[in-house]
């Protein structure tokens, strides 16, 4: 199967129904992405096909054929997209499991929304748990990328 | 509707009241609506068994009042928290595809099927009465725009609506089939599409 992820091309011997976490994780080397329930219920495997955010573990990877796969580890090149930057401005991260889908959340919101309201950014992430409870940390970030401090 | 429900629409749109019919577990078929007297009752009669799919959480979970989906029979708040979004499908950074595939995932318990979405909030019904529901479905303003056999064939052949018979896992399904669905909504709109009263 013929994946383009982070802009790569790359080609996998899978099963087509085999969740896209698992080709991304343990096939592909990109540990960036969280395992966190496997049942769509905590984004922490969140990633972006063709600029939308996905749950990894419950997306087949055939369903990522022909697309763009985008990870966390391909959000940029440098690691200075405007959301980490404002993540390490902020300090948002306690224990960063979740990080990585809550990153990926909010790039693929502040795609299709440059200027988010406050609510539009809590129900873009609401779906997205963080048992460390930095919800506000990244609210506050989010608007700070978009410019709306 | 329940069955005391049907009872009472029976008996105030017939002069002569029809024997009752018996109770069902699926849907009765067309057949048995022969013996109402009366086309305007039978009409009714079903039509409220036409809502008895219409009003099964299966169906109405996706037919909110408001902008946040339902889940199970109990039609509890859609968990995780997501809200409807301009398009009825999710809110930018949280679409319904987000998750659902389309089809039902065994490992994850996720339901799935094509183009996963809500149902316009102008054709939410979730708490509204089966009188309410047929107005709904006859009102172009509210249906999308649809004639009375455009929606006949959105529920004989759509396949979001196929999915209500098929959850997966242990869901519970709708009742009946689709194709009896589909006979049943032919069957009313023949007979006039007319609709339940509302109860005094």
């Amino acid at each position: 199967m013929k994946l383009v992820v982070n802009g790569q091309p790359r080609e996998v011997d899978v099963d087509p129904e085999v969740p896209l976490l698992w080709v991304l994780r343990d096939r592909l080397g990109l540990t960036g992405t969280k395992y966190g329930c496997g049942a769509a219920l905590c984004g922490a495997c969140t990633v972006h096909l063709d600029g939308r955010a996905v749950r990894s573990c419950v997306t087949p990877v055939a369903r990522a054929e022909g697309r763009a796969v985008t990870t966390i580890e391909g959000l940029s090149e440098a690691g200075d997209h405007p959301l980490q930057q404002a993540w390490i401005r902020h300090a948002v991260p306690q224990c960063g499991f979740c990080q990585a889908g809550q990153l990926m959340t909010a790039a693929a919101l502040l795609a299709e929304v440059p200027a988010p309201t406050e609510e539009q950014v809590d129900r873009a992430l609401a779906p997205n748990l963080c048992r460390c409870g930095t919800y506000l940390r990244i609210r506050a970030a989010v608007l700070d990328a978009a410019g709306a401090k | 509707m329940p069955r005391w429900g049907l009872l009472t629409t029976l008996c105030v749109a017939c002069a002569h009241p029809a024997a009752p019919l018996p109770p069902a577990e699926g849907l009765r078929p067309v057949a048995a609506f022969d013996a109402i007297a009366g086309r305007r009752a039978r009409s009714v009669a079903l039509f409220d068994e036409v809502a008895r799919v219409l009003t099964h959480p299966r169906c109405a979970n996706c037919h909110p009042v408001d902008d946040r989906p339902r889940q199970g029979l109990d039609q509890v708040v859609h968990d995780p928290p997501v809200w409807r979004g301009p398009d009825d499908r999710g809110e930018a950074g949280a679409h319904c595809d987000a998750c659902h595939q389309e089809r039902n995932s065994e490992v994850s318990r996720v339901p799935g099927a094509p183009a996963w979405h809500l149902a316009p909030a102008s054709m939410g019904w979730i708490g509204q009465s089966n009188a309410a529901i047929c107005a709904q479905l006859q009102d172009p303003a509210r249906n999308g725009g649809r004639t009375l056999a455009q929606i006949q064939e959105h529920l004989a052949g759509d396949a979001l609506v196929a999915w209500g018979w098929a959850p997966g896992d242990d869901r519970e399904p709708a009742p009946g089939s689709q194709a009896e669905l589909a006979a049943l909504a032919a069957a009313w709109i023949e007979t006039g599409a007319r609709c339940p009263e509302e109860a005094p």
